[in-house]
């Protein structure tokens, strides 16, 4: 009937959950590898 | 010879979004490596596309659009999943976690990850990045109605896995409870 704020507080819990777990693995360090790669991408477009 | 000098390339800023590429990477492929091989697949488009981009818009989103649809087009080309956009599949193979009133944030993660491809894609984007519908409709090439529905559907559906049905009572009973806990589990994650 009334079920319209409770699934919306629902839909809040969800969001909020869901930017932890995104949070979680935002939070891993990047590895070198994609630096090293922006590195090389850069040093090759010098070359032209 | 290069006369585009200085900080006006974009292309300076790909580092920036690196995490966040990362990030989305894992939520789509749910393995560490894979995730990996596409982020570096995506810098390598974004890079020699970087023409493609209009300066002024959102690098984040352009670099999303690319490591998305690069995921999608791979898994095509792999036919390794099932086809599945409403997680039927997923949810036969979640054994259901205890309901009493305290979710637990580990139940949340693996729930998640139980979700079909275009699930997890569509509640990063809306639900974790807070994009619009209209955004996200344009990042991943579809109608904004397809966005919302799917949305919808996507948080319907992890709300069955964690034992929380849309139209029960479950949560009005202990919504107290429910809410405090997962409240106070989010201020420790910080």
């Amino acid at each position: 009937m009334n079920n319209a704020p409770r699934k919306s507080s629902l839909q809040q819990q969800i969001d909020e959950n869901l930017k932890r777990v995104y949070e979680e693995t935002l939070k891993e360090e990047v590895p070198d590898r994609f630096v090293q790669l922006l590195e090389q991408l850069k040093a090759k477009e010098r070359e032209k | 010879m290069n006369s585009a000098t200085g900080a006006s390339d974009p292309r300076e800023e790909i580092l920036i979004h690196l995490p966040a590429l990362r990030a989305f990477a894992i939520s789509l492929t749910r393995n560490p490596s894979q995730a990996d091989d596409l982020v570096q697949d995506t810098i390598v488009k974004a890079w020699s596309n970087i023409d493609k981009f209009a300066v002024g818009t959102d690098l984040r989103a352009w670099l999303f659009t690319i490591l998305r649809n690069t995921f999608f087009s791979d898994r095509r080309k792999k036919k390794r999943e099932v086809a599945d956009p409403d997680g039927l599949h997923a949810q036969t193979l979640f054994d259901k976690p205890h309901h009493d009133g305290r979710l637990a944030f580990a139940d949340f993660t693996r729930a998640f990850y139980e979700l079909s491809d275009e699930h997890r894609e569509v509640l990063i984007l809306v639900g974790a990045n807070g994009y619009s519908c209209e955004e996200a409709a344009e990042m991943m090439g579809v109608a904004v109605g397809t966005v919302k529905s799917r949305t919808s559907r996507a948080r319907n559906r992890l709300a069955q896995l964690l034992g929380m049905e849309p139209g029960e009572d479950v949560l009005a009973g202990d919504s107290g409870a429910t809410l405090a806990v997962l409240s106070r589990s989010g201020t420790q994650a910080a």
